[in-house]
């Protein structure tokens, strides 16, 4: 039968698992933090999104602000839209006139998209992004394979 | 013609065999509620879960430390020993901490539950039990059946923690690795349901798939001291290629292409 001493370790077994699934959720996973924060959803159509996935980070220079929620064709203009979710915290932060491009992490690192706030003119009452707004000025990630090919063809006209 | 006959003959023992184990299994799975087999779960928890609590530990946090070592070589190459905590972190959430977990588990205590049901059978514990009308499949088979399937995944998550832990000694304390990068590419990387909560559900499986085929070796074990010597050798071998088979199954349809 059991005795104090088994029911001890086992008690032990059991708050060392609680600890790692803790480790695992707030440290590894960082679950506790960005799951559970309010959002708003903002849209920018891109030419071309390279390899940028959802839940992609959106990074306003270098900090995280969001994620790519979704990303998804218009179906009548045929091209890419970046469904985004920003968190709460910077609602009526970024105006309307913010640029937001698709940058990568370094030379082989994953990519993200970079949100470049813009001019707030003085003295005009200042329009923010806000839910389900769309961003007009974007700026689409960088194909190597075309730029190559801008610059074969370039060097081919210039001679 | 003999050939048929051992064909077919040996395709029935093997048929009887699974269904046997079925009705073992499916005895276990319905004796939970049972309010006064809960100190013997604990006891079991005790024995299957406690005792294999070193081994696991050893063996993450060594595998952990030897991934950082083998992962920093090659991606520093790259300029990318950032991507090494990832690297470490998902291989041990998705696979490594629940396929050796069981592997171990299957070595550590399959064996053991398999040897001692099997000498409980020898020596006639068993039936002794069903004579006093208390069902084994209650008292015995599903105590540690229970506690084995809460004892497994447990002793997965721990393993992969240590192991990430162990990751962060080699990486970050030895090699030099930034702890910021380790940590932040990490906690970019790892998903709580695809990478964490898929590995706790294939440890589940494992758990399951081990002490399923540790119980009903012993239980079905030839009473005599051979017979135990080959169920036990049986448990180990069966398990882990059942292990290993299953893994491959789970990951193509939890992280396969779609």
């Amino acid at each position: 039968m059991t005795s104090r001493k088994t029911e001890l370790l086992v008690g032990i077994f059991v708050a060392i698992t609680i600890a790692a699934t803790l480790l695992l959720a707030l440290q590894v996973a960082n679950k506790g933090v960005s799951g559970s924060s309010e959002t708003y959803t903002v849209f920018a159509k891109f030419d071309n999104i390279g390899g940028l996935k959802a839940r992609s980070s959106v990074k306003v220079g270098g900090v995280v602000v969001g994620r790519v929620s979704r990303i998804y064709l218009d179906d009548k203009e045929l091209i890419p839209v970046v469904q985004m979710e920003i968190s709460m915290d910077y609602i009526n932060t970024f105006p309307e006139t913010s640029s937001v491009s698709i940058l990568t992490a370094g030379l082989l690192g994953e990519q993200y998209v970079g949100l470049q706030p813009g001019f707030i003119f003085p003295g005009e009452d200042p329009i923010f992004l806000e839910q389900d707004s769309f961003v007009v000025d974007t700026k689409s990630a960088l194909v190597l394979e075309d730029l190559i090919g801008q610059f074969l063809f370039s060097r081919d006209s210039s001679s | 013609m003999n050939v048929f006959v051992n064909l077919g003959a040996t395709t029935l023992h093997k048929l009887q065999a699974i269904g046997n184990a079925s009705l073992m299994l499916w005895g276990a799975l319905f004796a939970v509620p049972r309010l006064k087999n809960i100190p013997l779960t604990i006891y079991q928890i005790y024995v299957l879960g406690v005792q294999s609590l070193l081994i696991i530990i050893v063996s993450g946090l060594f595998i952990g430390m030897v991934m950082a070592l083998q992962g920093y070589t090659i991606l520093v190459n790259y300029g990318a020993e950032g991507s090494l905590g990832p690297m470490v972190a998902l291989s041990l959430l998705r696979e490594l901490g629940p396929v050796v977990t069981a592997l171990l588990f299957a070595g550590r205590a399959g064996s053991a539950l398999t040897a001692e049901i099997g000498l409980m059978k020898a020596t006639e514990q068993l039936s002794s039990l069903e004579m006093m009308a208390v069902d084994p499949l209650r008292r015995v088979i599903a105590p540690r059946f229970w506690a084995g399937m809460i004892s497994m995944p447990m002793l997965a998550i721990i393993f992969s923690a240590v192991g990430i832990l162990g990751g962060h000694v080699v990486g970050v304390d030895w090699l030099g690795v930034d702890a910021g990068s380790y940590w932040s590419i990490m906690q970019a990387t790892v998903e709580w349901e695809a990478d964490v909560l898929n590995g706790v559900i294939k440890s589940v499986v494992f758990g399951l798939v081990v002490l399923w085929i540790a119980l009903y070796k012993g239980y079905s074990a030839i009473p005599t001291s051979e017979g135990i010597s080959k169920a036990t050798t049986e448990t180990v071998v069966v398990s882990s290629l059942t292990i290993l088979g299953l893994d491959f199954v789970l990951t193509a349809l939890m992280f396969g292409v779609n």
